[in-house]
């Protein structure tokens, strides 16, 4: 791993919508660095998407605010960067893909307008040569007869190669972070897997960090080398994908793990679920966001809100029973007791 | 494409026949003689049952329909009874002053509605979204009659700035031909500016929550090129149509404001025919303005293809 790229610090996000306040980001914080793979998991509305956005200051406002915290770029804070020099930074230094590449590529541009659009913003380049560097990029992502196809609408490409179309648009600049919005979730699972080896293929390349936002935890278990689990708009736990799925430690990262399908599993077995829904993130949290959905919680849990603690290097947890090594080993004895006779 | 236009060009001519036979209906029903209307009051009974004879006003209705259209197919328009000269003339005099009246009211309608529907949409929900939603139903709801009388009140009477009548000439002058033009197409204007603002608030809030809109940003596209290229085109299609039928509607709009303003037009030539019961006039002019609404249409159609490359014009949609 290389230098630090990026530092998300105690971001805290808000929408308004009326007369109604929705936090939906609420303090957190992780870092990714050169050549890093970090995976952002968890269920939809836990703010993975509204931390990619922030962290390339895409949040549409009004509605959408970063209220504080910081976003280290490079080592220079770009969470008040000006737009002008945020827009320097877009699609030239950082970049995004989408999770429907069908709706993420301009219905009435040519995928070569596309293209060219975000070369000609960011280098200066002649039209010929701009247009020679999008057949190379096109060509690298691996469309064939690029040339032909650069002249073509999104509608006349199918969802595989559309989504190789928008990583060509987004490494069109070679950026040093590359941030996937849940880049495989709208295409089937060949292509779901083409597209990745195709990222990291790219990643080698390059060199660049990728953040992968994802609810697939076998996308992360491929692709990433750490991992941040986000729980309404909270980091519940961190660490590198080794650590965390190794010894989970947050009993939402447990619930996150067993309702996995395993390839091995029984097809007449009920897949596990974490009972109940996430909070309102509309009113305010006291406590452990998870405390309602926790089969562990206890008093503790629903009045005050955990701090953050490592517990081994790299491997931070936000959770009450996990300081003390004999409650962690209670939980986890309760755990696989549970799934044990879960089964 | 070449199947397409010739399909369409064959479905204009039942459209046409129906206006046709629609057309020379009415005038027939109308109450009144021409002959006697042409005579004036002082004229004998016998004057007029001789001159209503001799204009072929007498023959069967369905006679005199054959015959008109006859001399339809062969491009003949007919006469007209009161300016004794062919209609066809007529048109080609005032055809031009109604296009120079509906096209300005068309750009002063874009050149306000397009950026004023942008803006509500950009900045929903505040104080100049209100403005502009506000404005755009009381625009679409104004009795042009009475805006245009209003207009001339103010600007003519009151302030006596611009003529209230006529038509200057170009000829002597830009503004000799501008200030006799400002009043009737800001009055002609009113209603498709609103529409064009509704429209287009709508079809960009629609637009600007796509995901392409976020990509567009996230390329580093300037926001103003982010809403008017990645956005607009893709807001065009339903302004296409709108513009189309606006269009449309102000080469018929032209009628009341053309006699309002007495603008010399088709539409002033239209409501003299009709008192005077010049028929020929009336058919011919209404069959004419007909024929360039399906035109127009036509034109539109096209461009939905030039705007939207998804829409395949020779299977018939397929958006």
């Amino acid at each position: 791993m290389g230098e630090e790229l990026l530092r998300v610090e105690d971001l805290f996000v808000e929408f308004k919508t009326g007369s109604i306040v929705t936090k939906a980001i609420n303090g957190v914080s992780f870092s990714l660095h050169q050549n890093e793979t970090l995976g952002i998991v968890g269920e939809s509305g836990s703010g993975k998407s509204v931390t990619a956005s922030a962290a390339m200051r895409l949040i549409p406002n009004p509605p959408g605010r970063i209220t504080s915290g910081s976003i280290v770029y490079k080592g220079q804070d770009i969470s008040q960067l000006n737009e002008s020099k945020m827009r320097k930074l877009r699609g030239n230094e950082m970049s995004m893909i989408f999770q429907d590449p069908t709706t993420s590529l301009n219905p009435v541009f040519t995928v070569g307008h596309q293209l060219m659009e975000s070369i000609r913003i960011h280098k200066n380049l002649s039209k010929r040569e701009a247009k020679q560097e999008s057949l190379r990029m096109l060509e690298l992502v691996g469309i064939p007869a690029a040339k032909q196809r650069l002249k073509m609408y999104p509608h006349e490409f199918s969802g595989g190669m559309r989504q190789r179309v928008m990583i060509a648009i987004a490494l069109s600049c070679q950026p040093q972070l590359l941030i996937a919005d849940e880049p495989t979730t709208a295409l089937d699972v060949t292509v779901q897997a083409q597209i990745l080896a195709l990222m990291k293929d790219l990643q080698r390349e390059f060199g660049m960090a990728i953040m992968m936002i994802t609810h697939d935890l076998g996308v992360v278990w491929e692709t990433c080398d750490s991992i941040i689990v986000m729980y309404a708009g909270q980091v519940m736990e961190r660490g590198s994908v080794r650590q965390v799925y190794d010894k989970p430690l947050h009993p939402y990262t447990w619930g996150l793990l067993d309702s996995q399908i395993a390839s091995d599993q029984n097809s007449q077995e009920v897949l596990p679920a974490i009972p109940g829904s996430p909070p309102d993130l509309s009113f305010d949290v006291q406590g452990c966001p998870f405390a309602d959905r926790c089969p562990y919680v206890e008093e503790i849990c629903r009045e005050s809100k955990p701090a953050r603690v490592a517990i081994e290097d790299g491997h931070e947890v936000a959770c009450h029973f996990q300081t003390d090594t004999s409650e962690l080993t209670r939980k986890e004895e309760a755990n696989i007791g549970a799934s044990a006779t879960g089964s | 494409m070449k199947g397409f236009l010739l399909r369409r060009v064959l479905q204009i001519v039942p459209t046409l026949l129906v206006v046709a036979i629609i057309v020379f209906l009415i005038t027939r029903i109308m109450p009144g003689n021409p002959a006697a209307v042409l005579l004036g009051p002082q004229a004998s009974v016998e004057d007029i049952e001789a001159y209503a004879q001799q204009l072929g006003l007498n023959d069967p209705i369905i006679s005199q329909f054959f015959q008109y259209i006859i001399n339809l197919i062969t491009f003949d328009f007919g006469n007209s009874l009161t300016y004794n000269q062919p209609v066809i003339t007529l048109l080609i005099e005032r055809f031009p002053n109604t296009i120079l009246l509906a096209l300005s009211a068309l750009v002063i309608a874009m050149v306000i509605g397009v950026p004023a529907g942008i803006i509500a949409a950009k900045r929903q929900n505040s104080f100049i979204d209100y403005l502009v939603t506000t404005f755009s139903l009381v625009g679409v709801s104004m009795p042009i009659f009475w805006l245009g009388l209003m207009l001339v009140l103010f600007f003519s009477v009151n302030l006596g700035w611009l003529p209230a009548t006529g038509m200057g000439s170009f000829d002597d002058g830009l503004w000799a031909g501008l200030r006799h033009l400002i009043l009737p197409s800001i009055a002609l204007a009113t209603i498709p500016a609103a529409e064009f603002a509704r429209i287009i608030r709508s079809s960009m809030l629609e637009v600007v929550s796509q995901d392409y809109i976020k990509a567009a940003r996230s390329k580093g596209v300037h926001e103003f090129f982010v809403i008017c290229k990645h956005g607009l085109k893709n807001a065009l299609t339903p302004l296409l149509t709108v513009i189309g039928l606006q269009f449309s509607n102000l080469l018929g709009g032209a009628v009341l404001t053309e006699t309002i303003f007495s603008w010399p037009g088709m539409g002033l030539l239209i409501v003299d025919a009709i008192e005077r019961r010049d028929y020929m006039v009336v058919q011919s002019t209404v069959l004419f303005i007909a024929i360039i609404y399906v035109v127009i249409n036509l034109i539109v159609d096209i461009l939905y293809k030039v705007v939207n490359p998804k829409v395949n014009l020779d299977t018939g949609g397929g958006k």
